[in-house]
């Protein structure tokens, strides 16, 4: 695949700065079931710029929501807890040691989030209307008449028709794509500086999907909010994100601009994913065998030794199944300083 | 072994092994006790197709469009409430429970959730020999010996056969559907959305065993899903559907590779590709499906097609032949193909 020189689908008008945001570092985080205790976020740093797109991909049970809910103070109590690291945001410092009250204050003023299906995330017996309103009375110390005047124009903004009358709408009267729109213009409100984006366009059909992140998009450039999103979708991944983060059973296995992610995957596992995947091709006549990754996701209680993808590897070998790689640069540096992945096919091992 | 034959082009002499003819299924609108009001969700309004021996036909559209009650009708967990469907020539829509039974066994459903559509009272062995029971296979020992049969064809093994279904992974249990859908051998099987609950990896793993197990078997299906990859992956011929109605049907290679429709054109041109730098102009439609109580008039596209004009509010379009073999419901397609 040689990748084509001139920007396209990715609309990166707005170059993201280097300014930092948002810093995670090693954060685990722990969760209590009846088999035990686990880590289902194990050692996961990253940083989030401002105006950047931060994807995170990985499949279902690797850790990526719960990253997402660490940041925004949402972990489900008391099952989950952020067992160390640090969060640390800027200009409020340390996330993961401040009280609930405060918390609160920093919840939906300056992170905010959106889930997957949006008829559960939204409150059924209070028009969208209000609960847009709540948000910027509770932040802002809006008056009912501002925050009404607010809203309608988020409404406005997000793209939803008759915006006036659709304030007084229950989220049952709305479909799916209109109910995102509505989380949409919630989390945007109050112009957080971070938007959490989990799964946002899971549940929606493609044309939709296809409004919605266009949408995103458009309201990142207005807004200059810095956008995480977490998807299982690569296309949707390819189209929106600026850096991606690749998650594997609790831990980042890789991090890449996303030119050079899809380009020179270097990770075994993220190479397995890009092959697995099916696409588009015109003109295919011959039904092929797809690529498969063997085995399945290993349990978190029962991790393989070393290198967590060690059984399901097709380039396993000896200091894979000792010790887990850490997640660096390659030795071999094809891509500058911002790649960097977890495996010993591209990292010596230093110990022995 | 059955070579899986060749795609038989939409001929009306060669007798295939499904025909659905002019199906419909309308639900009626509950307005209150009182209400008379004869309105109805027109889920499946007017559908034709047929299903080939040994033939995959993917059956796709957005969530809403019918194709759901169009594959519970064609196993018959519905009753359409008019229109045909002939399974090798004999029409199974008017048959009651008990004519229907020899049917089933011949048509059987993979459903989407694999937690929810597995009994989780039964192992995996009992949920494989219920259908053989049911169906005749008197001798214990022989059921046994089929369910640790079908086990081994979905690639799972012996040690599963005394599991029960929370045992599973979802993979897993979405072979345990498959194997269950295959027990009594049938020749056409259903398949709705069995791949979207599925993560990546695992989506891939089910896929090639559907494949490899059709090339053994050479069964037919019937592949419902919104997954416009997916679909082009398994599918010989390809039904698009919208609110209720198929607007376009035509060999995979021919639909991927020209889309006539505009509501198919700008299907395809919404999907992500997984690539950054795809250059590619995106179709965005405006709007969203309109509801299925009170579609618009004429072409159900209309309130969302940039082509749109008065006639097409007019007269209802009817499935037109373009090119051999390539069937599309629109009435300006020569001004605007």
């Amino acid at each position: 695949m040689i990748p084509a020189t001139a920007p396209a689908a990715v609309e990166d008008t707005a170059v993201p700065s280097r300014e930092t945001i948002l810093k995670v570092e090693n954060l685990r985080v722990e969760l209590r079931g009846e088999r035990g205790r686990i880590f289902a976020v194990d050692g996961v740093s990253f940083e989030l710029r401002r105006g950047e797109t931060l994807g995170i991909v990985g499949e279902s049970g690797c850790g990526k929501s719960l990253t997402a809910l660490s940041v925004i103070g949402l972990l489900p109590r008391p099952v989950g807890r952020i067992a160390s690291g640090t969060i640390t945001l800027k200009g409020a410092g340390n996330l993961e040691r401040l009280p609930d009250s405060q918390m609160k204050r920093i919840r939906g003023n300056q992170i905010s989030m959106i889930f997957q299906e949006p008829m559960t995330s939204l409150n059924p017996v209070f028009t969208v209307g209000f609960q847009i309103s709540e948000v910027l009375r509770t932040h802002k110390g809006m008056s009912k008449a501002e925050a009404r005047k607010r809203s309608i124009e988020m409404l406005t903004l997000v793209g939803i028709p008759l915006p006036e009358m659709r304030f007084d709408s229950y989220p049952h009267q709305l479909s799916g794509g209109m109910r995102q729109r509505v989380m949409i213009a919630m989390a945007l409100a109050c112009e957080p500086q971070i938007m959490l984006a989990d799964e946002p366009t899971t549940a929606l059909d493609v044309t939709i999907q296809a409004q919605i992140l266009k949408l995103m998009n458009q309201l990142k450039e207005r807004t200059g909010t810095s956008i995480v999103l977490i998807t299982h979708d690569l296309g949707v991944i390819a189209k929106m994100a600026t850096r991606i983060l690749v998650m594997y059973a609790g831990t980042v296995v890789e991090e890449a601009d996303v030119r050079d992610l899809f380009a020179r995957p270097l990770h075994p596992y993220t190479q397995g994913l890009l092959n697995s995947i099916l696409r588009l091709e015109p003109g295919r006549e011959q039904r092929r065998q797809l690529y498969t990754i063997k085995g399945s996701v290993p349990s978190l209680y029962a991790l393989p030794r070393g290198c967590r993808f060690s059984d399901r590897c097709p380039a396993v070998h000896e200091p894979c199944r000792v010790a887990e790689p850490p997640l660096v640069p390659p030795d071999d540096n094809p891509a500058g300083g911002d790649h960097k992945m977890r495996c010993w096919l591209h990292t010596k091992p230093t110990i022995q | 072994m059955t070579e899986p034959l060749p795609n038989p082009a939409p001929s009306r002499h060669a007798k295939p092994l499904l025909e659905v003819r002019g199906l419909k299924r309308h639900f009626a609108v509950d307005d209150g006790a009182l209400s008379r009001s004869g309105r109805a969700v027109k889920a499946v309004d007017g559908v034709d197709f047929h299903v080939g021996h040994g033939e995959t036909l993917g059956l796709v559209g957005e969530s809403g469009c019918g194709k759901t009650t169009l594959g519970r009708n064609v196993v018959k967990l519905d009753t359409p409430t008019a229109g045909s469907i002939l399974f090798e020539g004999v029409d199974i829509a008017p048959l009651d429970d008990r004519a229907m039974r020899p049917y089933r066994r011949e048509i059987q459903i993979v459903f989407q959730n694999p937690f929810s559509s597995l009994n989780p009272r039964l192992t995996a062995g009992a949920m494989l020999m219920e259908p053989l029971k049911l169906h005749g296979t008197a001798d214990r020992r022989e059921r046994q010996a089929r369910a640790h049969e079908l086990l081994k064809m979905v690639g799972l093994n012996a040690d599963h056969f005394n599991r029960y279904p929370h045992e599973f992974s979802g993979g897993q249990r979405q072979r345990l559907g498959i194997a269950r859908a295959l027990a009594l051998n049938p020749k056409l099987i259903v398949c709705d959305e069995p791949v979207s609950a599925l993560d990546v990896s695992v989506q891939s793993q089910i896929l090639n065993l559907l494949c490899d197990l059709q090339d053994r078997l050479g069964c037919s299906y019937l592949f419902i899903s919104h997954d416009l990859s997916v679909i082009q992956h398994v599918s010989d011929r390809v039904a698009v559907m919208y609110l209720g109605r198929i607007v376009e049907t035509a060999s995979v290679g021919d639909i991927y590779r020209r889309p006539l429709h505009p509501y198919t054109r700008a299907l395809f041109s919404a999907v992500p590709v997984p690539d950054p730098d795809a250059q590619r102009a995106e179709i965005i439609l405006e709007g969203s499906v309109p509801s299925p109580i009170n579609p618009p008039p004429g072409c159900h596209f209309t309130t969302r097609c940039p082509y749109a004009t008065e006639a097409c509010s007019a007269v209802t379009p009817e499935l037109a032949e373009h090119e051999p073999g390539h069937w599309v419901r629109c009435i300006r397609l020569n001004e605007i193909a």
